[in-house]
């Protein structure tokens, strides 16, 4: 048997070539040959819309070769924000991670910018709104990419029937199908004027005043109407500003038309007073409106998702987006970056929302009409101005435009609506901004 | 009685479990008590045995310790790491990036927050630990006075609040005070009574968490006390009876004596685990309304987690470290004084 043999020269060179040969090409076509990448996504309220989510990456993978896992992760008590914290802390997990709203700030040093994603993206789907860039971006580096599934606008839900009887304001009409809002006359004094007028006539509006997001979310469109900001975009305290108090003294005249215990809702129970048919509006994502066109389908052919009212300082409705964000410390950056392209590509979005049954907002300006929004129902067209397809609502998140950091302390304290409620039930006015300037103090660590 | 100095001393020598080395030594001790003058030969012989004897030990205490390394490294794992891991993590700022030493504990000092949340766990834990422990001591009167026949069944159903996860019967409970369609309020109204804003009302909404943790934590005072009843011998009742004592002065003057040590035991235990509550506070108010019900925990999780503060969050739940201690000093001071009274 004859034996070649293997001279030194020969072994470096070899040893040379295959590492460069490796280096160089990555996407080799064999099976799984472009590595692993493991995924953590929100785990989606809409039955069966998370298997979107697993046709697209399984139609990318396999394109790919890419081994991919994924888990979905529940919102329900946190727990996608304690994976984030706990993968944060150990520097590893998932490689793409989706995390709400403020996280992407929040653990923003553990994040991989992702510009050469959302520079092409931005190019092809359109741009993204203010509270996107403020939530998703930090010193030019965008920390995630804006995630169709779980993003939402939470405005108005109105009983089309009460509102036409008790308040007289036919919402239909003020929000045609197809057409652009007829809604000068949608403002905070009408607002309030129906607010009285179904409370008076048994059906008043379910808002609550509890610590839990919905509550938060509305307290931060109503003071922003007012341009009432606790703390400015330069991170100065501003509790004590005339806007604020007139912000305070609004909401204390609607807390006297919210049901007596509002203090103690929390995310389902608005959802529970509309389905119950006890309320004439509610302000939240149509997963209300989904579960009434199950549980209560006499209710459900009565509710019309429309915009927000405006105030002195503009028309504001809160905005929660999701984004995908991907770990500094992933092991596969370019396969996770290619997938999170393909995520965000029109079709893909379609199929979001499809799934979704219109719940889910992609946050691109070009995608705000496509043909779900315009043809779910029942009523037909019920959820056509839910994503602004008319940008005529500025779409903002509460607590914004403090650093997203301070922001974030003053969004989960609830102090917005802590204040509304301390006015509201007797409190004075400077005791209650003393208050506040105190808890933001708080809030400025670093 | 002179010797009794030695025969303590070779008892604390001795390992706490028994083994053939102690027996023997015991053997010893009695020996050494009622033969007083052959106390120092029973000493010498026991010295040329040491040796092995001391190999022996040392094989089994080397058995015994590995047998218990699982639990240990359990512990170590479970309990000590992460107890070590959040001290540490008290000590970073905000971003855990840098060493603060003591800052977020004096940050913490200067909020009105943190203070009313001290002041709230205290009511709440006070409280609760003081209503479960009463009511504990009635029911347990109660089960005790039932003819044995029928006390098991009793026994069984008192105990079902203490043996279903709080989180599940807390969301029971939860839809009882729902803010809408509370059951309570339902049943109130045929009374004309209300309707009682259970979670709304700051004042309510403290009795509501107070009054489902009394729910919860009561069957477990029940059923010490009723094993501490048991214990006290009928003798006692019986010299009392004829003694002419009526029913307060049998409680006041001999089932609580005799219950001190079980009350003192069970009152720590309880404390500790009303202190660090936080699935029923979180289901039923999560601290709400106006921060008016949070508790350590709540609190710690709201700031930890929501307000991604980790190290303050941890800060917090370690603030409840140097209450419960100074809590566990004084109580089981309490039960050395009396164990040796008695």
């Amino acid at each position: 048997m004859s034996r070649k043999k293997l001279t030194r020269r020969q072994f470096v060179a070899a040893t040379a070539m295959s590492s460069a040969a490796l280096i160089t090409a990555p996407y080799v076509r064999g099976a799984y040959a472009a590595g692993k990448l493991s995924i953590g996504f929100w785990d989606h309220w809409v039955p069966n819309a998370n298997d979107a989510s697993t046709a697209l990456v399984k139609e990318w993978a396999d394109k790919e070769k890419v081994e991919v896992s994924i888990d979905y992760i529940t919102s329900n008590n946190n727990k996608i924000q304690l994976t984030v914290a706990a993968e944060a802390q150990a520097k590893s997990g998932h490689d793409i991670l989706q995390m709400p709203t403020w996280w992407p700030h929040a653990y923003s040093e553990n994040l991989e910018p992702l510009n050469d994603v959302m520079e092409p993206l931005i190019k092809q789907n359109g741009a993204v709104n203010d509270t996107v860039k403020y939530l998703g971006q930090a010193g030019g580096k965008w920390l995630g990419v804006p995630a169709t599934p779980g993003s939402q606008i939470k405005g108005p839900c109105s009983r089309i029937d009460l509102m036409k009887k008790l308040a007289g304001i036919d919402v239909q009409e003020m929000y045609p199908v197809g057409g652009p809002p007829k809604a000068d006359n949608w403002t905070m004094e009408t607002f309030l004027k129906a607010a009285e007028a179904c409370q008076k006539g048994g059906s008043p509006f379910g808002i609550g005043l509890g610590e839990t997001t919905d509550s938060v979310d509305t307290a931060g469109a109503i003071f922003q109407s007012f341009g009432a900001e606790l703390v400015d975009a330069k991170g100065d305290i501003t509790v004590k500003t005339d806007a604020v108090r007139q912000a305070l003294e609004y909401y204390k005249k609607l807390i006297a038309f919210l049901p007596p215990d509002a203090p103690s809702w929390d995310d389902a129970s608005n959802n529970k007073w509309l389905i119950s048919g006890r309320g004439a509006l509610i302000l939240n994502p149509p997963s209300a409106w989904a579960v009434a066109k199950r549980d209560a389908p006499q209710v459900a052919e009565q509710c019309w998702t429309h915009g927000m009212p405006s105030g002195p300082k503009g028309r504001f409705a809160p905005f929660l987006p999701y984004f995908w964000g991907l770990w500094s410390f992933s092991k596969n950056k370019e396969a996770a970056k290619s997938l999170l392209t393909h995520l965000s590509q029109p079709s893909s979005i379609e199929k979001f929302v499809a799934a979704s049954g219109g719940y889910d907002l992609p946050a691109y300006a070009n995608m705000t009409t496509l043909k779900t929004w315009a043809e779910e129902g029942p009523p037909k067209g019920t959820l056509y101005h839910y994503p602004n397809p008319f940008n005529h609502q500025t779409l903002s998140i509460a607590a914004s435009p403090a650093p997203p950091k301070i922001a974030q302390q003053i969004y989960f304290q609830a102090t917005l609506t802590k204040m509304a409620l301390r006015f509201a039930q007797g409190e004075k006015m400077e005791t209650t901004l003393a208050w506040a300037e105190g808890e933001c103090e708080g809030f400025m660590r670093s | 009685m002179v010797l009794r100095p030695t025969v303590r001393m070779h008892l604390r020598s001795r390992p706490i479990w028994p083994t053939a080395h102690s027996t023997s030594h015991m053997k010893a001790h009695v020996m050494a008590d009622i033969v007083v003058e052959q106390g120092r030969a029973v000493r010498t012989a026991s010295k040329r045995k040491r040796t092995s004897l001391r190999n022996a030990m040392g094989r089994k205490s080397t058995v015994a310790f590995f047998l218990t390394l699982p639990l240990i490294l359990l512990i170590a794992l479970l309990v000590l790491y992460p107890a070590v891991y959040s001290v540490h993590l008290a000590t970073l700022n905000k971003s855990m990036q840098r060493f603060v030493g003591f800052g977020n504990f004096t940050f913490l000092f200067n909020r009105d927050t943190f203070w009313m949340v001290v002041k709230q766990s205290c009511i709440f834990a006070v409280t609760a630990v003081f209503f479960k422990a009463l009511m504990g001591f009635i029911v347990a009167h109660f089960v005790h006075n039932i003819p044995a026949k029928g006390q098991r069944k009793w026994r069984g159903m008192l105990l079902v609040p203490w043996v279903i996860p709080p989180a599940m019967s807390t969301l029971a409970w939860l839809w009882l005070f729902d803010p809408s369609y509370s059951a309570f309020n339902y049943t109130l109204s045929f009374f004309g009574i209300g309707p009682i804003n259970w979670l709304g009302d700051t004042s309510w909404a403290r009795f509501s968490v107070i009054l489902v943790n009394v729910w919860y934590g009561a069957p477990f005072f029940m059923i010490m006390y009723l094993a501490a009843l048991k214990s006290v011998p009928d003798q006692l009742y019986e010299a009392a009876a004829i003694d002419g004592a009526n029913w307060w002065q049998k409680i006041w003057f001999i089932t609580l004596p005799m219950m001190r040590n079980i009350i003192a035991i069970t009152t720590l235990f309880s404390l500790i685990v009303t202190f660090a509550n936080f699935d029923i506070v979180r289901i039923l108010t999560s601290g709400g309304p106006l921060d008016r019900t949070h508790l350590f925990a709540t609190w710690a999780f709201k700031v930890g987690i929501e307000g991604s503060d980790i190290p303050l969050g941890a800060s917090v739940s370690l603030f409840m470290v140097p209450i419960l201690a100074i809590a566990a000093i004084f109580i089981l001071r309490d039960v050395n004084k009396r164990g040796n009274e008695a």
